[in-house]
């Protein structure tokens, strides 16, 4: 099985409503010294057979057509070598 | 005219948004998302709503339904569609229109009459306003804030595809105050507000959504 993660991040430019809540949050819980922080996504993706450039390519034209907008999101996509749902389990 | 108003699993102002047809002379179409048919109306309402419980990011699943691969080629060809909410989104999903809308810049839902200023009067969609007309429709929203980059805003501004935007209050964090924009041709209309909820004294903020759907059959458009 090849497994990828695709990482989704919002645009540096673009307001993160999502991760300022959390940024307000952690200093009511006591955390101190919380900078900033941002939230995304990330996806985990299996597919037959063995990683290789080809289903590199495939998971990126996925993320691009429709796990990020390209439009207000980043994303990188990285491959897992050498592991499988059940070996990480 | 037949006017198709799209159910997506989620939907949530079909009915209003048909009834709103119907109030303005037309006969209103029930389309359905998973129905690669428009079952040969002359223009598509994309109510607003939470379609596919704006999984992933509002209007991203919707945006692959089969009935928008026809949405899709018919805007190409021509055909007036309006993208209410929900729809806009669904509209900037399938890159009939650019930008996107994202989560409120004050993350609360916002639910209010929305004082709004029409400033392009030649889509068909607002051609039964006088230009830059200030109305009262009803907005409700979460990620209705508008964005884009600052080449697509200077380019929507000297187009004048700013179609509706925010007076008194910007509601939501959208750039430049935009509540709804154009595609190049004029024929394909987003707005984040509910025209379809203004269209009846009985209820709501007054009729002067109902423009929205009345312009339609001045214009002839088919």
């Amino acid at each position: 099985m090849a497994r990828y993660v695709v990482d989704v991040m919002p645009k540096r430019e673009i307001l993160d409503p999502q991760g300022k809540a959390v940024l307000g949050a952690l200093p009511r819980l006591g955390f101190e010294g919380v900078h900033d922080v941002r939230q995304g996504k990330r996806f985990e993706i299996e597919l037959e057979g063995e990683a290789d450039e080809a289903r590199l390519e495939d998971v990126r034209r996925m993320a691009e057509t429709l796990l990020a907008n390209p439009v207000i999101e980043d994303f990188t996509v990285t491959s897992v070598p050498g592991e499988t749902t059940e070996d990480a389990q | 005219m037949r006017i198709g108003v799209v159910t997506f699993p989620g939907s949530l102002d079909d009915a209003d948004a048909a009834r709103a047809v119907r109030l303005a002379g037309h006969e209103s179409v029930a389309l359905w998302h998973g129905d690669a048919d428009l079952r040969g109306v002359d223009a598509v309402v994309l109510p607003g709503g939470f379609s596919y419980g704006d999984y992933l990011r509002c209007g991203a699943i919707s945006r692959f339904a089969p009935v928008m691969t026809e949405v899709i080629a018919a805007a190409g060809r021509g055909m007036p569609v309006l993208g209410i909410c929900n729809g806009f989104q669904i509209l900037c999903e399938s890159h009939l229109l650019p930008g996107a809308l994202t989560r409120n810049d004050h993350r609360r839902f916002v639910c209010r009459d929305q004082r709004l200023r029409i400033e392009n009067v030649r889509t068909p969609w607002t051609s039964s306003y006088a230009e830059n007309a200030e109305v009262t429709i009803v907005l409700k929203n979460g990620e209705g804030g508008f964005v884009a980059d600052e080449t697509t805003l200077e380019m929507l501004e000297g187009e004048g595809r700013v179609v509706a935007r925010y007076l008194d209050v910007n509601p939501n964090g959208s750039l430049h105050d935009i509540a709804g924009i154009t595609n190049e041709r004029g024929n394909v209309v987003g707005l984040m507000p509910h025209p379809e909820h203004a269209v009846e004294d009985l209820t709501g903020a007054g009729t002067d959504g109902l423009g929205f759907f009345a312009g339609l059959a001045a214009l002839g458009v088919a």
